[in-house]
This record gives C-alpha cells, sequence and structure tokens, in this order.
C-alpha cells in the first residue's frame, strides 16, 4: 500500500471516528488546511518530473476529493447529532404560564350601545349630534313647550346649577338630549334628519334609577314626515337592534309636552326560565318614547308649524344595552369596577358592524 | 289613579270583562299599571256561623266549636277570647290559604289540638292581614248566607285598576272621565248623569265674595256653595269606605269622606266648612301675610301670590292647594257651609310649589278642573250629604260667574291624513269628537268647527284633535312608512372629529384600557384636589347628596376613585381611561369633552419569566403619543413643557401644547394623591383635551398618499454625546435631525447614563441615525460629512460633545 493510501486511510478512520464538529474540523485542517498532510502531497507535484506528474496528481486529487466528500458527509453527520442533542438539552415546560401582559382592554356598553344605534340610523339616512351637559332653561324646558311651573316639568326630577350671579336664572342638568334637538334646528333649515345622544340627569338613585344615564333621540322634520313614518322609523331600526325580524311593537297613546300626538313604545318579550326574550311572547316593555313635534316647539325654533311637520323619539341607551346583552343592574354601569367592564365591555376590534351582524 | 271596576260602572254602561277594559285603558293612553284582583287574596275563605261553643276538656284557653259552613258542620278548636255561639265568622277550611301567613306554608291543614280534632281556624283580622287586631277573631256584620266567599261578602270581589295618568289628562282625575273615554272607545256608553235638583229652604247664613284686584280676577272668578243645617256626621257607608280605601284614602267622616268621594269620582276637589267655627262671611282674595295652619298640620305663610278662603278672622284654606285644620268638619258638626271654587292653574302651581305642598287638591287644580262644573258639584255634594247625614239645605251661593273656557278651533279634516299617517272617515272623526264631548259643526265637505268640551282644557290646536282623533281610532291601526330615501345613503352619521375620538376610544381599549363612564359630577374634598385654580367652579344647588355636590373640573379624581375600589377587592394592576365632559362654568363653549386614561400597578403580574415593571410617566406618554398619533399629530414635534397640572408628580408629567392650547397631560400621579386613596403602587395617567385638538383634514377621496420607498440600503450609525445632565433629551434628537432633514430618516435616544467614566453633572446620551438615500448608494465619505454635521449640529445645539 502506497504512503498516499495509507494516508488516506488513517484519515477516514479518523473522520469516522470524530465524535463533534471540533474534531471533525481539526482532522480537515490536519489533512486539507494550509500545511495539511493531504495539501503536503500536493504541494509535492510541482516537484516530480513532468512524465509523472500527471498520474501522480490524478491520485492526490483523487485522494483530496473523496476525503472532501467524507467531510462534508460526516460533518452533515455531526451537524444533525449536535442540533438534536441541543433541541433535547432546550426543551421547556410548556405549562408553564405564557407572557402575561394585561393587553385585554374593553369598550363600554353604553358607548357600544350608541355606535350600534348612530349606525342602524345613519343607514336610514339620519345625521348625528350631541351638545353640552350644562343647559339654560329655554333649551331644556321652554322651547320644548314646558311652560314655567307646569306640571310636566315635575315629570322630570330637575338638578339645577348654583346661578354664577343672584338671581340669574338657573342653569340645569339637561333632564333629556332634546336640547340637542332646538340646538341642531336653531342652526340648521328643513329638511331635518337627526339623532343625538348623551349624558342625561334627574335627581333619582335607586335600583332603577341613577342620576346620570343616557339617551339617544332622534329627530325628523319637513313638510310630510308623519305619526307612519315615525312607526315604521322605530321598527326598523329597534328590529335591526335587537336583531329580531319584524319586532313586535306596540304603540301607546301618551304624553309629552313637545310632542302631539304622543305614544309609548313597548316591544314584544317574555321571560323563559328567569331569561327575557326578546320578540316572542305576551308581554310588553316599555323602550321608548316619541310623537309628532308639537307645533308650539317648531313655533320656538323659527320654524312655520302650519307647513313643518315632522316626528321626535328618545330612548334611554342603559335601558337597551341592558335588555340586549343581559345587564342586570343599571348602577353598575358607572363603577368602573374592571371585573365588570371586561366581563360587559366589548373588544376594541368588536365595533358594530352589520356584515358580521354585530 | 285607582278605582274599582263597580265604581267605573257608575257611570258606564258595559258588558265588557275587564281584561277588555284593561286593555282598552291602554290603547287609549290611560295605560294600566296593574289590576288588584283582591278575591285572590282571599281564596277558599268562606262566611260561616259558630253554632256550638264549649270549653275544650283539656285546656282552659281553648274552646271547642262547631262551626256550619252552609254545606257541613265542623269541629273547630279555637282559642280567641271573643269566640261564642252565634258570631259570624270568616273561616278557613282545611286546604284554604292564610293571608298573613308565610308563602311556603300558608295551607291550612287538618289539626289534632290537645287531643281534639280541628278542621279549620276561625281567622283574626290579623290573620287576614286587614289590620294588626290579633286579640280575637274578626266578627263579621252581614247577612248573606253561610258558605258565600269572604272576599265577596266584604265587597272586595271588586278589582281594582290602577292606571298611570298622564298630566294633561286632568279630566281622567275622576272616574266619570275615564268613563267617558272608554265609552268613546266603543266599551259601552257613559250613563246620562242625573243630578236632582235641590231646594233651598232658606238663606245661607253664610255669604262668600270674590275679592281680587283688577287684572287678577281670574284667580278664582267663580264659587258656588250652600249652607246645610242640622247634619249629623258620622262614619261613612261600607260601600263609600270600600271605595275610598281601594283609592288608597283612608275614611275620615261621613262629610270629609263624601267631599273625597266627589272629588276622585269627578275630578272636583271641594271643602265642608263647620259653620259653627267660621267667624263671618267668606272672603276668597290673596294672601296678606297672614299664618295659616294646615291639614298637614305644618304652618305656612301666605302671601299675595297665594289665593286665600278667609273668613273675617283666619285662613280657612289655601285656595286649590290643600284646606286648614280649623274649621273642618267633626263629629260635632252641625251646620256645614259646602265650597266649590275655580281656582287658576298657574295660581295654584306657583303656591303649591313654593310651600312645597302636595295634596289631591294641587294635582287637579293646577292640571285644570272643569270651570263649568262648580254649580253640578255643589248639588251633587248637597245630594250626598242629606242622604247620607240629612240636613236641610239653604238656598245655593253663587259669587262671580263661570269663566269663559269655550274656544273655537277650526280643523280640516284631511289634517288626520296629513299628520298621523291614517286616513280616518270624516263621519268616524265627528262621531268620535263628539263621544268625547266636543260640539261639532260641520264647515264644508273636511272644514270642522269644534269646540272642546269645558273639562278639555288641554286640548289647544289641530295637533291635540288628531290625537283624539287617533288614539281612539287606534294607534295600531296607523300604517308604518319608510323614510329611507336615495339622496340619504353613502354618508357618515359622525363628524370627522367624533370618529376620530370613537377611535381614540378603540386604540386605548386595543392597548389593554378599559372603558369606564362615571359621574360628571364629585364632592367638593375631590374637586378640591383635581381642580383648576383659574377656572369657575360649578356647584348644583339641589344635589341628591354631598358626594355629588360639583361638577368636575377632570375625570382623574374619578378615575382615581374607580382605580382605589378596584384596588381594594385586590385587583392589583388595571387600566381605565373615560370620554366626558368636564365643567369650566355653564355655558357650552366652557364644557369641554375630555379624555383621561388611569393605568395602576404594573403590566405585568409578578411572573416566572419576566421582571415586573411598575407603570410610569412614560406609559403614559405612550398612550397620549398614541392617541395624537391617531389625530395626525407628530408627538416628536410637539413641544413638552413639565408645568402640569397639581394632581401629577411635578418632576414627572408634561404638557403638550399646541400654540397657547393644551392637548394633553401626562405623568404619573402625585405621590400624596395616590397615598389619598390608598394606592401603593405606581400610578400614571394622561388627560388628552379633545376639543383643542386640531380639526380633521377631510379629504376628498378615500385615496391614500403614494408610498415612496427606496430600493436602497439603509444606513445606521450611532453617536454618544456627553452634556450637560439638564439637558432635555428631544434637544438632542432635534439637533440631529436637523442636520440633514433629506438623508436622515429617523433619530432614535436609545441610552441614558450617568455615573463611572461621565463626570458628575454630565450625563451620557446614545442615538441611532438611519440615512435612507433614495438616488445611489451613500459613500463613506458621505456618511463621514453627515457623521461631522451631525456631531457639530449638537455640539452647538447642546453644548454635548462626542463621547470618545
Amino acid at each position: 500500500m502506497s504512503a498516499m493510501e495509507e494516508l488516506k486511510q488513517k484519515i477516514t478512520q479518523e473522520i469516522e471516528t470524530a465524535t463533534d464538529l471540533k474534531a471533525l474540523d481539526e482532522i480537515r485542517v490536519n489533512a486539507l488546511g494550509k500545511k495539511g498532510a493531504v495539501t503536503g502531497l500536493m504541494q509535492k507535484i510541482a516537484t516530480l518530473p513532468p512524465e509523472e506528474r500527471k498520474s501522480y496528481g490524478q491520485a492526490v486529487n483523487d485522494v483530496k476529493t473523496a476525503l472532501e466528500t467524507m467531510l462534508e458527509s460526516r460533518l452533515a453527520v455531526l451537524k444533525k447529532k449536535e442540533l438534536d442533542a441541543r433541541l433535547i438539552k432546550e426543551a421547556v415546560d410548556v405549562t408553564l404560564p405564557a407572557y402575561d401582559l394585561d393587553t385585554q382592554g374593553s369598550v363600554h356598553p353604553i358607548t357600544q350601545t350608541i355606535e350600534e344605534l348612530v349606525g342602524i340610523f345613519a343607514d336610514m339616512g339620519f345625521d348625528s349630534a350631541t351638545g353640552p351637559s350644562l343647559e339654560d332653561d329655554f333649551h331644556n324646558f321652554t322651547a320644548l313647550n314646558f311652560p314655567p311651573n307646569h306640571p310636566a316639568r315635575a315629570m322630570h326630577d330637575t338638578f339645577y346649577i348654583t346661578p354664577e350671579n343672584e338671581g340669574d336664572e338657573p342653569h340645569v342638568l339637561r333632564t333629556h338630549t332634546s336640547p340637542v334637538q332646538i340646538r341642531y334646528m336653531e342652526a340648521h333649515q328643513p329638511p331635518i334628519k337627526m339623532v343625538c345622544h348623551g349624558r342625561v340627569y334627574r335627581s333619582d338613585y335607586d335600583q332603577t334609577h341613577t342620576p346620570m344615564f343616557h339617551q339617544m333621540e332622534g329627530l325628523m322634520v319637513d313638510e310630510t314626515t308623519n305619526f307612519g313614518h315615525l312607526k315604521g322609523t322605530l321598527k326598523e331600526a329597534l328590529s335591526a337592534f335587537f336583531g329580531v325580524k319584524d319586532l313586535p311593537l306596540r304603540f301607546r297613546p301618551s304624553f309629552f309636552p313637545f310632542t302631539e300626538p304622543s305614544t309609548e313604545i313597548d316591544i314584544g318579550c317574555s321571560w323563559k326560565n328567569g331569561e327575557l326574550v326578546i320578540g316572542e311572547g305576551d308581554k310588553w316593555m316599555e323602550v321608548l318614547g316619541a310623537g309628532m313635534v308639537h307645533p308650539n316647539v317648531l313655533k320656538n325654533c323659527g320654524y312655520d308649524p302650519q307647513k313643518l311637520q315632522g316626528f321626535a323619539f328618545g330612548m334611554g341607551i342603559e335601558r337597551l344595552a341592558m335588555l340586549k346583552y343581559g345587564i342586570p343592574d343599571l348602577r353598575t354601569f358607572f363603577d368602573a369596577d374592571l371585573r365588570w367592564m371586561k366581563h360587559y365591555g366589548f373588544m376594541a376590534l368588536q365595533r358594530p358592524n352589520r356584515a358580521i351582524g354585530e | 289613579m285607582k278605582f274599582t271596576l263597580g265604581w267605573l260602572k257608575e257611570h258606564l254602561e258595559t258588558t265588557a270583562d275587564i281584561d277588555t277594559i284593561s286593555e282598552k285603558l291602554t290603547a287609549i293612553g290611560l295605560e294600566v299599571e296593574e289590576i288588584i284582583d283582591r278575591t285572590q287574596e282571599f281564596e277558599g275563605l268562606i262566611v260561616a256561623d259558630v253554632v256550638e261553643c264549649g270549653k275544650h276538656p283539656d285546656a282552659d284557653r281553648l274552646n271547642i266549636c262547631t262551626v256550619d259552613t252552609g254545606s257541613e258542620k265542623l269541629q273547630v278548636v279555637c282559642g280567641a277570647p271573643n269566640v261564642r255561639k252565634g258570631l259570624r265568622i270568616c273561616f278557613a277550611p282545611v286546604g284554604a290559604c292564610i293571608p298573613a301567613w308565610p308563602k311556603e306554608e300558608n295551607i291550612l291543614k287538618k289539626g289534632v289540638i290537645r287531643g281534639q280534632e280541628s278542621n279549620g281556624m276561625c281567622c283574626s283580622e290579623a290573620e287576614l292581614c286587614l289590620s294588626d287586631e290579633a286579640n280575637g277573631i274578626m266578627e263579621l256584620d252581614t247577612d248573606v248566607p253561610a258558605g258565600t266567599p269572604f272576599a265577596l261578602a266584604m265587597g272586595f270581589d271588586d278589582p281594582i285598576i290602577d292606571i298611570a295618568l298622564t298630566p294633561n289628562r286632568a279630566d281622567c282625575a275622576g272616574i266619570r272621565g275615564i268613563a267617558r273615554d272608554l265609552a268613546a272607545a266603543g266599551v259601552g256608553t257613559l250613563k246620562p248623569l242625573t243630578v236632582k235638583p235641590v231646594n233651598g229652604t232658606f238663606k245661607s247664613p253664610v255669604g262668600t265674595k270674590l275679592d281680587f284686584a283688577a287684572g287678577n280676577k281670574h284667580a278664582c272668578p267663580y264659587f258656588a256653595g250652600r249652607a246645610i243645617r242640622g247634619v249629623k256626621n258620622g262614619t261613612s257607608p261600607k260601600w263609600m269606605q270600600d271605595r275610598l280605601i281601594a283609592a288608597g284614602l283612608r275614611p275620615i267622616s261621613t262629610l270629609v269622606d263624601i267631599t273625597n268621594y266627589i272629588c276622585l269620582e269627578y275630578n272636583r276637589p271641594l271643602h265642608v266648612f263647620d259653620i259653627a267655627k267660621l267667624d263671618g262671611n267668606i272672603t276668597i282674595r290673596m294672601g296678606k301675610g297672614e299664618t295659616f295652619l294646615a291639614l298637614n298640620e305644618k304652618e305656612y305663610v301666605t302671601d299675595e301670590n297665594d289665593i286665600v278662603v278667609a273668613d273675617n278672622k283666619k285662613i280657612l284654606a289655601m285656595g286649590g292647594v290643600m284646606g286648614g285644620e280649623e274649621c273642618g268638619a267633626s263629629a260635632e258638626t252641625q251646620d256645614v257651609y259646602i265650597e266649590v271654587a275655580y281656582f287658576d292653574p298657574d295660581h295654584v302651581r306657583v303656591s303649591g310649589a313654593k310651600h312645597q305642598i302636595t295634596s289631591e287638591a294641587r294635582y287637579r287644580f293646577e292640571r285644570g278642573v272643569d270651570p263649568a262644573f262648580p254649580v253640578t258639584a255643589t248639588e251633587l255634594t248637597t245630594n250626598l250629604i242629606m242622604e247620607l247625614c240629612g240636613g236641610e239645605p239653604s238656598e245655593m251661593v253663587i259669587a262671580g260667574a263661570e269663566p269663559e273656557w269655550q274656544r273655537i278651533i277650526e280643523f280640516e279634516t284631511d289634517y288626520v291624513a296629513q299628520l298621523s299617517g291614517v286616513d280616518v272617515a270624516v263621519n268616524e272623526q265627528i262621531s268620535i269628537l263628539e263621544t268625547l264631548g266636543f260640539k261639532v259643526e260641520k264647515k264644508g265637505e273636511v272644514s270642522l268647527s269644534l269646540i272642546p268640551p269645558s273639562w278639555r282644557g288641554d286640548v289647544e290646536g289641530r295637533a291635540d284633535i288628531v290625537e283624539e282623533i287617533i288614539r281612539i281610532y287606534g294607534y295600531d291601526k296607523v300604517p308604518s312608512l319608510s323614510v329611507r330615501n336615495d339622496s340619504s345613503v353613502m354618508k357618515s352619521a359622525f363628524s370627522p372629529e367624533k370618529k376620530r375620538t370613537a377611535d381614540m376610544i378603540r386604540l386605548l381599549a386595543s392597548r389593554g384600557m378599559n372603558e369606564a363612564v362615571t359621574w360628571s359630577f364629585t364632592d367638593e374634598k375631590t374637586f378640591v384636589d383635581f381642580s383648576f385654580a383659574d377656572k369657575k367652579k360649578v356647584k348644583i344647588a339641589n344635589p341628591l347628596s354631598s358626594d355629588w355636590d360639583t361638577m368636575r373640573h377632570s375625570i382623574m379624581g374619578n378615575l382615581l376613585q374607580g382605580a382605589q375600589r378596584n384596588a381594594s377587592r385586590s385587583i392589583l394592576c388595571g387600566s381605565m381611561f373615560e370620554v366626558g365632559p368636564v365643567f369650566f362654568g355653564q355655558s357650552p363653549d366652557e364644557q369641554p369633552e375630555m379624555m383621561a386614561g388611569l393605568r395602576y400597578g404594573s403590566q405585568t403580574l409578578k411572573g416566572w419569566n419576566t421582571t415586573q415593571r411598575g407603570y410610569n410617566v412614560f406609559d403614559a406618554k405612550a398612550d397620549v403619543a398614541v392617541l395624537l398619533s391617531l389625530a395626525g399629530l407628530n408627538p416628536d414635534n410637539i413641544p413638552i413643557s413639565t408645568d402640569a397640572p397639581s394632581w401629577y408628580h411635578p418632576g414627572r408629567s408634561g404638557v403638550f401644547r399646541l400654540g397657547k392650547n393644551v392637548i394633553a397631560v401626562f405623568g404619573e400621579i402625585h405621590p400624596a394623591l395616590c397615598e389619598k386613596y390608598d394606592l401603593d403602587m405606581p400610578v400614571c395617567g394622561f388627560e388628552v383635551f379633545v376639543d383643542n385638538l386640531p380639526a380633521v383634514k377631510v379629504k376628498a377621496t378615500a385615496t391614500k398618499p403614494k408610498l415612496e420607498l427606496s430600493f436602497l440600503q439603509p444606513v445606521n450609525r450611532d453617536f454618544a454625546f456627553v452634556m450637560a445632565s439638564d439637558v432635555p433629551a428631544n434637544k438632542l434628537v432635534r439637533a440631529a435631525e436637523s442636520a440633514d432633514k433629506k438623508l436622515i430618516s429617523s433619530v432614535r435616544l436609545f441610552d441614558v447614563y450617568q455615573g463611572k467614566g461621565v463626570e458628575d453633572g454630565k450625563k451620557s446620551m446614545a442615538i441611532t441615525v438611519t440615512l435612507q438615500p433614495f438616488d445611489t448608494t451613500l459613500t463613506d465619505a458621505e456618511i463621514e460629512g453627515v457623521s461631522q454635521k451631525i456631531i457639530a449640529n449638537v455640539e452647538k445645539q447642546t453644548g454635548g460633545t462626542l463621547r470618545g
């Protein structure tokens, strides 16, 4: 056996028995590095007589190529071995808790319900407006056909504001969002088609009343809008809101100073196993007040009641949210209780969207 | 308003059952709140007779009775001291329910008492829930046969109807008014009101004078009354008491009960004075500062705004508001004077509101009683008094005259369809109005001339007429019409600014914050901690409690209180925010909308794989930064000052301003306040002045600006500078940025260091500068050129030198 063959066998054995990447690399350097044994054999080519060069060169090249191939495949084997070992070593107990970032926020049911309703009315062509919480007597009462001292004012338990100057007529915390309707009519010319929403205030606190709550009201004024349009609008809106096709509604005659004729609206419902089922059954639940805008209200806004007419309606946001989402207690809406907000609130992503039925 | 079905039927001829009547009442606007059927309370209980009564052989206090139930004779053991042979009793046979017993055990079982069988129970008033009387069994005075249901024998079989009355329907504060409405709606017919005329046999010894100034005669324009002598006041008959009790009133004496009865039946409050207690004639006039002892046993000082009914010496009643204590009828009363006056609603309102008196009389007068009714009411009252108390009537006394209440409303019948959307035939319109008491004159095919009845002061114009017609015709017959029209689609209802606020809410929720809604008001103490000294304080004049008497200047106090409540429930980390108004004054522009957020504790709980980091000023700044970015602002370009409100940590808070307007404040909450609110953990927060944000730029199309991307590799270079420790970081960043605005795409500060290697009073800050070429790859020389410019700029603007 030639020395060359011996060297090849020796290195081959070394490669086959190498157990780690470091040892393998040493073998590679010792054989094929600048000062390696095989490199040494290669360098000998130049010193040989020309007639030997070709066959010697061929032989040593074959050895080099063979060793390189062997090194490569051994390298792959050892790399895999090393990776396998690393994977075993890196294993963790995946039942350990994940990173516990408090990143799940929520949107209040009041905000959600307002956006749902505005969306429904916007779809029917209603504009949206808001206004201030503190109102003057004119916008909250007088313009809405509540004469001073009238018993209808007693229907609202009003919070009065201490006047800035003694003797001034006291402002009030608005008792309804109707002053927004007045301000809207003052600023716009008919046809009017709008909804407004916001905080309202009444001096009452018990299981079913809080001194602050939210309303949404709607107003439509032109030359032809009649009571039938009011019925159609509310039927469509409430059916959409509760997700019940042809929601049964009952329109009862009632009284509000700012509408004539006036009506209260009940939705059909029933109780099953202690849970409210909306849209079926023989019970009625009041959800809304409405009517045809009183001629005096139109007059107070500078409109001609001989020519113009229309409807207005108003509803409690919390009440609708409670009915739809099964929230049992009104007072809890205002507690800022994180447990409540996370439970009854909505994910940021749950934006009311009729494409997905929300 | 409560009344019984039987009472209603005194005025309404009908065969309709209670359910039909109840449904119709609600359908015409007299909403039924409850039907109270008292027969159910006493189900199974019967009238029976004690026919034998003897001592129990083994118990001193017990008796063994034989009770005749009409159908059988039963042995019953009874311990009542008053049980005796011949007594009529309310008997509960085995299986009946005892009203006073708890629900789960109220069914009576057969018993054996001291060895003697007992087949039922003789009931006391307490056991029947009729009174507190428990010392003996109830003794019945009735001649119905034994076995008659107890409820029937007692007149409890007349169901009570409770309706919610709207303020416009004064006429329905009287039972006859309700009957009239039902008749118009087709539930039977209204019985005619028959009033037996009274022949006075003598001239009334008391006269009445109306004494008002010329401009104020309408305060009380009309009076009717008379004297009746020789009456006997006692206890009113059972039928009257039953109806008064059902209506929620307490029977007092026959004379008083008669006035209440007339009041409920006809919506006509009136008074009966004891003539023996009067000094001279009666004058109805305005008050003059006299003191008046009212029926509620309180004293009031009357003034020139109160109508008073007075004799020569004293005030007898505050007109339309409340009667007096001194001259009412008593058991000794023999001669009485009936007073039926018409008082002006406005006067009664003002008086009642000023003295804060609520009464049946005020309720009715301020809503408007029938101005044409005083004479009829006087006759009705006289007849009832003579029937129940005897006596001899005087001639009637009249003062003033019936006020002009007639008014004509010209009405076009097609206005019904115009306003309501439903066509009601002219004949039907006329018929409805006439049944309601309107005088209708047909002027042409579609024109009517209407006079509303005297009892309907609420009907003013044509819209009221439409309501009258369609509420009787039926709201349910109005068709539902759509308001959709083609021109109304494709438009956002929210204004761009309102939409932005809605987006900001979602953005905060997506950052782990929970939206709260808290009161717009707070208490004075909290207000003081969260108020601006240079802004006005708005107080509620009539707060529900002192906890809620001041309008808030800042939402932060409410959020801190919320955090306190949550932390006390061992929720040690939390984030919440609120959008809502604050109040710097009373005009609309002094009630800006704010968005406030608060984070307390840390973002992570104690964990096996993390170190806990408490919230700090930079968490609040991050919240503000994303909100401002959403508003189209670059927070890095907005100057920050350190004059945050007093509730923030003075050294760990900042203020963003646009011009002189504050747009946001942020920081850690002042440690003293954290302690005050028991928050033993880091707390930070922010407030964004939503109304001060720039108006949203509305683009004409939804197209986004073109994205400019460079295909060339960006280059990052890090620099560290040493400078005075009070140089703000953003000054360094800005200095670097300004070195080459075109080439430098970002400057990011990533390290601040003070300590070993940096001399006292100085700090080292390190930045990464990113260079983004757009045309050609940067050469080393170009990069070096920019670097030198950066170093020079920083040195010039901050005094900082490159750290060696």
